[in-house]
């Protein structure tokens, strides 16, 4: 054992998607402050498969904050207490000994659960697919410098192309609204002219496939922004907002 | 002599000549045929994506998997500082001969001329595919690209988008990808492992691949199978590689006939975040780029190494005669910006004699205060015009820079380690970072399977002995935009007679069996001990004999410990849950159950190889200085192993041609 703190974990249990699922205490003892939130899981999967039961299954990878797979529900909010922070990138320094602390999936019909603390995401990819993307095949570009790009709108893009589709903009919103994250997409390609000739096409056909997925509505509340681990800013949400409506207006169909 | 059952298929002429004359013989396959062309695609990352947008683009049918919950996950993502390729927008001289030269020399004259002169000829193409795309890259005020330097060159021939060029670069192919998803010219499976490859008449023609939520095995035919599964580098259980990151598709590969090129030769990453106690369960890289104006250092006296360790003495009263900047010191030319694999040793050799700076004593400074103050301070003063500043205020202008250009990596190093490294130098020791080796493959990217393929760092192919800075992204995205949309229809164009084989074919439901039962032997143990309990045995082993510094003692004993430990895998290890249901124990159990092979494996190598070259240090083979000391009379050559059936492994070796360059000893000082 590595340390000297002793927490009280009540997580979420559910065997798989037909389950229905409930919560479990768990105490640990000999956390390290030093430990990230995912490690302090280690110990406790460690110890509950030596005592012969299930460790608790949750998603994680790069264990830096960029890949965007970590997912916990932290005593009521997305990746936890701290601001601007992904779960494997919380450490429980954040945290006091024996804290009792509550540990959820996140919670969205678009995002069933797979088991335990994972859930299937999938709603995204099919989101992206339906128009986050520039149609360009490979061999098709000229040089990449034939098109001055000023300073300012490529760095708007790039903060718009952070998102790194983790689901905290869906979990924090009371209404499931995924409009933070597809809005990121949209306001990335909006603001760069390699993405005008789809533009409208564009945001008509996410929204679309966004309402399809069973996301919910926007109404404006900012859970989104306060949560999302990079800091991807509410404004292009309105940005989003100003092409929709003005491409609906404005598109001919006939 | 090169091996008989090598040819790597260098085409004829001139090195400029090759990759053109190639390109423009290569036989075709009509799009009417293309339509009924099977390829399947395992990995999502640079070289997976970009592979999978391309060929669907070309009118292939394309099936990809991932083991993540989607492929925009895959590890490329973490990659920081950029990418390189030979624009010379920086008008500094830069050139297509010029990058290949620094990568063949970077590489400490371990790689193949022709494949890396056609890694830097498409290099430039690269970058214009991906701002078409749309990735925001760095600009500068007039709206052209932007560059940074790196590492072993003294060109600026690195694009990057702030510390997050991979990310940038992954969601434009995974874009392109999704694309190509929509258009139903992709089928993509999420939360699916390769397990198997299978063979029939000597041809690679399918998969086997267990659906990670239901447990459920399954087969997959394909006329050709490309494998753009990443490295292996977490066979030393600590590194910076992802989690989930492993060696399975390439080793099943292996253990199905193709030859593994040059697994020892390693990358060690020299600033990393040291290790901080028995509970981590990764490390973190802390970007090239800060070395750019971060100094590293240690005490000069081995009593303030001692006081520092236990906390009697702060980094930051040391006076400046009593501090080591050990890499200036040794390498005046190039200073903090030598290639990784000196910087590296360097760090290594300083802790070993005493000097290390925390509590394990395993680790160094990389200090922003001079620059801060005395680069960045005096350039805001005199912007500002303040005659005199005092040293407060040059720090607090200076701060204001740092922040801008580095702001992101400071965050993730206190978020990390507790301590502000805008107050206090940061603590940086080195970590396994990148495999140069992997799967051998000839010029196609063809490995000695017929109709199996290996792309990116899941190949041996370009970078040597040592990986330059900002080149992963690089061969990523070649292979995958530029290169494997000629060769594998070289292939595919004699196979367009060939109808999907039915996967109730025997060698499909042979190979499904043999995994299965695998499985259930994996379950079937109940010992009493963790798969991680193993894994991070393997990785102490690997780490202290096959890390930085190995010898044949060292190595020796390695082999039969690894034996050892694999023996009591297979005897004590305890998968929980059910086969048939999400169950990511079972998925680790396989992974580090090849590891156990592969680490044998890389040992045997780096015994094998009586030199020092690149990343691979032998202790027996170093100059008076203490510098790597290769031997080309006798290891100028690939060694591609090839696993017998009894398990053992046959050695075949490539000879490496330099018809272009001459080999030279490597110098940086």
């Amino acid at each position: 054992m590595s340390g000297d703190m002793n927490v009280t974990l009540k997580v979420w249990r559910q065997k798989n998607n037909n389950d229905r699922g409930r919560f479990e205490t768990y105490p640990v003892q000999g956390v390290s402050p030093d430990m990230s939130f995912l490690e302090m899981f280690d110990i406790l999967n460690e110890r509950l498969i030596t005592e012969g039961k299930e460790p608790v299954a949750f998603d994680h990878d790069c264990r830096e904050g960029i890949c965007g797979m970590c997912s916990m529900f932290i005593n009521g909010r997305p990746h936890g207490p701290l601001q601007g922070v992904t779960t494997c990138q919380l450490h429980m320094r954040s945290f006091k000994n024996n804290d009792t602390i509550v540990v959820e999936p996140w919670r969205a019909k678009a995002f069933p659960v797979v088991k335990d603390l994972a859930v299937n995401r999938s709603a995204f990819d099919r989101v992206m697919s339906s128009g986050g993307f520039i149609s360009i095949n490979t061999g098709n570009a000229q040089d990449a410098n034939s098109t001055p790009i000023g300073k300012d709108d490529a760095d708007m893009a790039f903060a718009a192309a952070t998102c790194i589709g983790c689901g905290a903009c869906v979990a924090a919103c009371k209404n499931a609204s995924a409009m933070l994250f597809v809005s990121a997409k949209v306001s990335q390609f909006a603001l760069l002219p390699q993405g005008q000739p789809e533009r409208k096409q564009r945001v008509l056909n996410m929204v679309a496939q966004m309402d399809a997925e069973g996301f919910g509505s926007c109404t404006n509340t900012g859970a989104c922004e306060a949560e999302c681990p990079k800091g991807i800013s509410i404004s292009n949400i309105a940005r989003m907002n100003r092409d929709f409506i003005g491409t609906q207006l404005s598109m001919q169909k006939v | 002599m090169t091996s008989s059952k090598l040819d790597a298929k260098i085409p004829d002429g001139t090195l400029e000549q090759k990759w053109t004359k190639y390109r423009s013989t290569v036989p075709l396959v009509n799009p009417a045929n293309k339509r009924s062309l099977e390829v399947i695609i395992v990995g999502s990352g640079l070289a997976g994506a970009s592979a999978a947008a391309s060929l669907a683009e070309l009118g292939y049918k394309v099936k990809v998997f991932c083991f993540q919950d989607s492929p925009r996950r895959a590890h490329s993502i973490a990659a920081q500082g950029g990418i390189n390729a030979a624009k010379n927008y920086q008008n500094d001289g830069d050139s297509t001969y010029r990058l290949f030269y620094d990568t063949i020399k970077g590489g400490d004259y371990r790689a193949r001329e022709g494949n890396v002169y056609r890694l830097a000829e498409v290099s430039a193409n690269i970058i214009d595919q991906c701002v078409a795309q749309g990735v925001p890259f760095a600009r500068e005020y007039g709206g052209m690209l932007d560059n940074r330097s790196f590492g072993g060159t003294q060109v600026k021939r690195t694009f990057y988008a702030a510390g997050q060029t991979g990310q940038q670069l992954l969601l434009g192919a995974y874009s392109a990808l999704q694309r190509q998803i929509g258009l139903g010219q992709v089928e993509m499976f999420t939360r699916h492992e390769m397990l198997d490859i299978v063979n029939i008449d000597g041809k690679c023609r399918g998969i086997i691949a267990r659906d990670l939520v239901s447990g459920k095995l399954e087969r997959h035919f394909g006329h050709a199978v490309l494998l753009c599964s990443g490295g292996y580098g977490n066979v030393f259980y600590l590194s910076t590689n992802a989690m989930g990151s492993n060696v399975t598709a390439a080793w099943k590969a292996h253990k199905k006939g193709a030859f593994f090129g040059n697994p020892c030769f390693t990358q060690i990453h020299p600033t990393c975040i040291p290790v901080s106690g028995d509970h981590q369960s990764k490390l973190t890289l802390m970007s090239e780029s800060l070395r750019n104006d971060g100094r590293i250092w240690v005490p000069m006296r081995k009593e303030d190494a001692a006081a520092i360790r236990s906390g009697k003495l702060n980094p930051n009263d040391l006076k400046e005669d009593d501090r080591d900047y050990f890499l200036e010191r040794r390498y005046p030319a190039f200073g903090n910006l030598v290639p990784r694999d000196v910087a590296s040793r360097a760090a290594k050799e300083r802790c070993d004699a005493g000097f290390g700076v925390n509590q394990t004593g395993e680790a160094v400074y990389l200090d922003f205060a001079f620059n801060t103050k005395y680069k960045y301070g005096k350039k805001e003063a005199t912007k500002r015009s303040i005659a005199n500043p005092t040293e407060a205020q040059l720090k607090e202008l200076g701060q204001v820079v740092v922040k801008e250009q580095y702001g992101n990596l400071f965050n993730m190093y206190q978020q990390i380690t507790g301590v502000n490294p805008y107050e206090n130098p940061m603590m940086i020791y080195p970590a396994v970072h990148y495999t140069m080796g992997g799967l051998w493959v000839d010029y196609n990217l063809m490995t000695t399977v017929p109709g199996l393929y290996a792309l990116g760092e899941a190949n041996f192919s370009d970078h040597g002995a040592n990986r330059l800075g900002a080149s992963a992204l690089m061969q990523g995205l070649a292979d995958g935009y530029f290169v494997v949309p000629y060769t594998v229809g070289n292939y595919l164009s004699k196979e367009i007679s060939v109808k999907p084989i039915d996967t109730n074919h025997e060698a499909f439901v042979a190979a499904e069996n043999e995994t299965k039962s695998r499985l259930e032997k994996l379950m079937n143990i109940k010992g009493t001990k963790s798969v991680d309990y193993f894994h991070k045995r393997l990785g102490k082993i690997m780490w202290n004999e096959c890390g930085m510094a190995r010898s044949t003692a060292g190595l020796t004993k390695a082999i039969s410990d690894i034996q050892a430990l694999r023996a009591a895998f297979w005897n004590d290890v305890r998968v929980p849950g059910d086969i048939n249901e999400f169950n990511p124990e079972l998925e680790k159990a396989g992974r580090v159950a090849d590891f156990l092979e592969l680490g044998e494996l890389m040992c045997k190598d780096a015994l094998d190889r009586n030199e020092s070259c690149g990343g691979h240090f032998r202790e027996e083979y170093q100059t008076e200085e203490g510098e790597a000391l290769r031997d080309d009379q006798n290891y100028n050559y690939v060694a591609a192993w090839e696993q017998l059936t009894n398990g053992d492994w046959e050695l075949h070796k490539e000879v490496l041609n330099y018809e272009n360059i001459k080999i030279a000893q490597r110098s940086y000082k």
